[in-house]
């Protein structure tokens, strides 16, 4: 059998990488999603803890 | 030797044990995926019945299974947390949603793809697809309610309710192909047995256990994000390395 007659999958190569395809790509996006939801998590617990740091420094500063 | 069990149900330290279990899982399904799909595709022999267009089955069936399996873990992880309390169980319900609610629209899409080259049709409204379709929406609407109660122990309430009331489906979706007449085959792994090949039995279980690994994988993933959003402002969080690390 030849790569080509793989790909073609006794004609329902359609049905066959449709649903492969799909799945994958379903795979791809929720692993990006899912890293791009910790990189912000991450930046704005930053941004959050310092601005808080900064208001306790001002505190200090002004008493 | 005696674990803790209750240690890492405190999400200070499953948010530490997840980043360490993370890798394995996921290298651990990469590898099913590749095993599974090479006896799919190479080893099990063309079907009889419907030439290649069966070799869907291999992804059609586990995210199947897993759509609703994941919904099973999902609605018992509410239940522990509405019933004991405990933070992180539903924190794990809610990080598992999305990944249910992907499965189950994998399980539909494939299926469709399925169900024309077989049936001559995308989809019909029999009793099988549309209590798949009614798994989907109840993952989506989990999401969605949970979404927009702004206090979160109210949303947990709300959304484990939802949860647990709507796992009575899942049994529904899993006996439809008993109880009514369908165009969708009857299950072809039984408990009795099974008819198929034993390539294509191996290549269904690689397939089934890697998507369940990615799932845990990807869940774990997710549940570090929603602790940290949480736990937000607690000095734990605050003083973790990778707080450290300057935007």
């Amino acid at each position: 059998m030849s790569w080509a007659d793989f790909f073609a999958m006794n004609g329902y190569a359609f049905y066959v990488w449709g649903s492969y395809g799909a799945a994958l790509l379903v795979f791809a996006i929720e692993i990006v999603m899912v890293r791009h939801r910790r990189k912000v998590t991450l930046r704005e617990l930053r941004l959050m803890r310092d601005e808080m740091g900064e208001m306790e420094q001002g505190k200090r500063y002004d008493a | 030797m005696a674990i803790n069990w209750f240690k890492y149900s405190a999400p200070t330290t499953f948010y530490g044990l997840a980043g360490k279990l993370i890798p394995y899982f996921a290298w651990a399904a990469a590898i099913l995926f590749v095993i599974g799909l090479y006896i799919g595709f190479f080893v099990a022999p063309t079907d009889a019945v419907q030439s290649e267009a069966y070799r869907i089955m291999f992804i059609h069936v586990p995210a199947s299974i897993l759509s609703m399996f994941i919904y099973l873990v999902m609605a018992g992880y509410a239940a522990l947390g509405l019933i004991f309390k405990t933070r992180l169980s539903a924190m794990m319900a809610q990080a598992l949603a999305p990944t249910g609610a992907l499965f189950a629209f994998i399980s539909l899409w494939t299926g469709a793809l399925w169900g024309k080259p077989m049936w001559g049709a995308w989809w019909v409204w029999d009793a099988r697809l549309t209590s798949e379709l009614i798994l989907l929406f109840l993952y989506l609407g989990f999401i969605a309610l949970q979404a927009s109660i702004e206090d979160s122990r109210r949303a947990d309430k709300a959304g484990a309710l939802l949860a647990i009331v709507g796992s009575v489906n899942v049994p529904i979706i899993y006996f439809s192909v008993k109880w009514w007449n369908t165009l969708h085959q009857g299950s072809t792994i039984k408990f009795s047995g099974t008819s198929m090949h034993i390539a294509m039995q191996q290549a269904m279980l690689a397939m089934l256990i890697a998507c369940w690994l990615y799932a845990i994988a990807v869940t774990l993933a997710r549940v570090r994000s929603i602790i940290l959003e949480r736990e937000a402002n607690t000095t734990w969080v605050n003083e973790l390395p990778e707080m450290k690390v300057q935007s």
